[in-house]
């Protein structure tokens, strides 16, 4: 009688079995729809038993909080004194003491100037965003290095730990795009020369690994420049970063114009732009709208790959957690360390990759 | 109209603006100043070199190295060239990536697909681990791997044991080592009679589809074939084949195959972070292939495995391979990250200690970047050949 349940009677508190609906309907349905899913969901429930349980256990039931020394440290779990002890020096390196609210107000400066980017009614966000892009570097410049206004000198060889890690990002960010959109122009020309150089370029530095282009800043550029004049490892480094990147930065650029259709440039030739009028007001915004996801990718990569500065000696935050793990007050503590630098490059990566898809979204729904 | 008097083929700004002659000039101060940037730079680097006393050429790479290298695939000893050790170093790159290679591609290939499944918790898993891995830096990876976990590792006497036959620790992984009889010759001429044979076999069967309409199960007849006919003879043979076990001896293992701590690291790191960024590769060329094209498939009456190989493989297959050899690609140049754990690859051996002791500067990084460009061409070059072998042809 059950089937015509619903035709006699439409109130019928007649429910779906129990076994499809609910947590137990979930269940069947995501976790045992058939034999071979139910073997997989007791391996993964093996997998995640015997990884995150002890886990837990060493990183926060067992781990050693408080204290100063290592014999604070019992030696059941992880020792988080020593991340304690050393924490201003993974941050700031070994800048001084004294100077180190320089670090912060820059920083902070950043922050605060960056905040109305995120707010929709903000109107006047390409001023912020010029502020940002030109007059932050050069006020972040002289805060660092000081040496005016009474701030004394803090040479480059003393900047260190997170705070490196980030002018070396930051920099090589803030450079890289405008030389990768150059670069990318100049590979969809039509003048064979630039081209040809464009191409070369491009080639050249995606074809080699980032360590030997660091390796080939601190052994040759001292080379190239007249003898006398030696410039400093962390503008080598910088500029060995800030090329790789921009050729990385070029392709996705250009992957951006070859999705721009060729009615944008003719509509923007007939109304007589110039080559540079058309390229700023109409084909850039549209190209790089379209490869946003791909310039915070490269972006990430880059992030990451400033760890290498580490190997050719500067001290990055990965090289002072090297620094660090080999202090001999502190020996054997090398997993603590790695666990949290590996958390903070995990957070700020993280929250790059979905900036990124946040923007995407924001900019779909404009276009729609 | 107060311009009619002028001709304006003659006035300087409309030579300016004719697109060709501008496009000329650009060109040629661009060129220029290149030109005049590559010789003020070279000819720095010149009178640097000789005011420091730098040699220049590739006389070097005849000359005795006088340094040892930890792990080498050829005979390598202190009085061979440096010639002799960038070959050691190149082939020492080579087997790191290879090795890393196979096993992220295995492990890629296995997370793609997991973070697909229809279960639930093996999806979140793959995309747990996926989301970790690919956030962190591949150095900082490596230095977790090296440092916190292989040198915590205890010493040969406590060592880690897989069954008596492998065996982990500080110094090392420990493997056991296939020692060949002479009779041995007589498994790889069946082997390779067996292979000439499934060739015929396969080009025959695909000759008879193509004339009656049905095919042999040849799959199924090549993997008989293949492990039967070496087994046979291995058995005809007496098994030639004696496994030498690593025993510990003293302070350390004797006998078998050590791989050393570096190279277990530098693997381990390349081919788990490789295997995040395939396993989206993997997923992305999946999620291509479009879900009317299985069903047109099993409508058509083709049964799974069918649909699978003939229809949804190949299509996803055209969308991978691009951004896989990429990866590729990336795992090649990312193992030299060797150099920050002195496992000796071609940039520790030749970028590194070369150049320090011959301090020719110029000559080892052009050398050591030409190698990795090379390659990376090369490697671009199959990859459009093969992508044109693979691409859609229109009909």
């Amino acid at each position: 009688m059950s089937q015509y349940n619903l035709i006699d009677n439409p109130n019928s508190s007649n429910r779906p079995p129990v076994i499809n609906v609910g947590i137990i309907g979930w269940l069947r349905h995501n976790l045992f729809s058939s034999w071979t899913n139910t073997v997989l969901t007791v391996v993964a429930a093996g997998i995640i038993y015997s990884l995150f349980p002890p886990l837990f256990q060493w990183a926060i039931l067992d781990a050693d909080w408080s204290g100063v020394s290592r014999e604070s440290c019992t030696g059941k779990g992880a020792c988080w004194v020593f991340i304690k002890t050393w924490f201003w020096h993974l941050i700031f390196g070994l800048y001084p003491v004294d100077e180190r609210w320089r670090v912060v107000l820059a920083f902070g400066i950043l922050i605060v100037a960056s905040i109305p980017l995120f707010i929709p009614w903000f109107k006047y966000k390409a001023l912020v965003g010029v502020f940002l892009l030109i007059g932050f570097p050069v006020l972040a410049y002289f805060l660092f290095v000081g040496d005016i206004l009474g701030m004394p000198l803090v040479e480059t060889p003393l900047w260190g730990g997170l705070f490196l890690t980030l002018v070396i990002a930051g920099c090589g960010i803030v450079l890289s795009l405008p030389l990768g959109i150059l670069l990318a122009l100049a590979r969809r020309s039509s003048m064979p020369v630039l081209r040809g150089l464009s191409v070369a370029f491009i080639e050249l530095w995606r074809g080699v690994p980032l360590i030997t282009v660091l390796f080939m800043a601190s052994v040759m550029f001292p080379l190239f420049l007249p003898e006398g004049v030696n410039f400093d490892k962390l503008l080598r480094a910088l500029i060995a970063v800030t090329l790789f990147s921009a050729a990385y930065m070029a392709e996705v650029v250009r992957g951006g114009l070859q999705a721009i259709p060729r009615g944008q440039y003719e509509a923007a030739q007939s109304v007589g732009l110039s080559y540079w009028r058309m390229m700023t007001f109409v084909i850039l915004p549209q190209a790089l709208k379209h490869v946003i996801p791909g310039i915070v990718n490269s972006f990430i990569a880059l992030f990451k790959d400033t760890t290498l500065v580490a190997i050719i000696g500067l001290f990055d935050f990965l090289g002072m957690l090297q620094v660090a793990r080999s202090d001999p007050d502190w020996l054997g503590f090398a997993p603590e360390g790695y666990v949290f630098g590996g958390l903070v490059f995990w957070i700020f990566c993280f929250g790059m990759s979905r900036y990124s898809q946040y923007l995407e979204k924001e900019f779909r729904t404009e276009s729609q | 109209m107060g311009r009619e008097g002028k001709n304006p083929q003659t006035t300087l700004s409309a030579v300016w603006n004719n697109p060709a002659i501008r496009a000329l000039v650009v060109q040629a101060l661009v060129l220029i100043g290149v030109v005049l940037l590559g010789i003020y730079l070279v000819d720095n680097t010149l009178a640097n070199m000789k005011a420091r006393g730098i040699a220049s050429g590739f006389e070097f790479l005849g000359r005795t190295a006088g340094f040892s290298i930890a792990t080498h695939l050829i005979d390598y000893e202190e009085a061979n060239t440096y010639g002799r050790a960038f070959l050691v170093g190149l082939l020492n790159t080579l087997l790191v990536s290879v090795v890393g290679i196979v096993f992220a591609t295995v492990l890629g290939f296995t997370i793609g697909v997991a973070r697909l499944s229809n279960n639930w918790l093996i999806s979140r898993l793959a995309t747990l681990y996926i989301e970790i891995i690919r956030n962190v830096p591949l150095l900082l990876q490596l230095f977790f791997w090296y440092f916190a976990v292989l040198r915590n590792l205890p010493g040969p006497k406590a060592s880690i044991d897989f069954y008596g036959v492998v065996f982990l620790n500080k110094r090392g992984l420990f493997t056991p080592n296939p020692v060949f009889g002479p009779e041995i010759v007589w498994s790889g001429i069946s082997l390779l009679v067996a292979i000439g044979f499934i060739v015929c076999l396969a080009y025959w069967s695909r000759r008879r589809r193509d004339r009656r309409g049905h095919s042999l199960p040849v799959t199924t007849i090549s993997i008989v074939i293949l492990t039967g006919v070496p087994v046979m003879s291995l058995w005809f043979t007496d098994f030639p084949i004696i496994w030498e076990l690593p025993v510990l001896k003293g302070f350390n293992f004797r006998g078998g195959t050590t791989i050393i701590p570096e190279l277990v690291a530098l693997t381990l790191a390349l081919s788990l972070y490789t295997a995040s960024f395939i396993a989206e590769v993997v997923r992305a060329g999946i999620l291509s292939v479009n879900r009317g094209q299985s069903e047109a498939a099993y409508a058509l009456g083709l049964h799974r495995t069918l649909t699978l190989r003939l229809v949804v493989i190949p299509q996803a297959l055209r969308v991978i391979i691009p951004p896989l050899t990429n990866q590729y690609l990336n795992l090649t140049k990312n193992s030299s990250l060797a150099a920050a754990i002195a496992y000796p690859d071609l940039v520790l051996v030749f970028a590194g200690t070369t150049l320090m002791q011959t301090g020719q500067a110029v000559e080892i990084i052009a050398i050591t970047m030409s190698v990795y460009l090379t390659l990376s061409l090369a490697i671009a070059a199959g990859m459009n050949l093969y992508n044109r072998h693979i691409a859609l042809v229109e009909r």
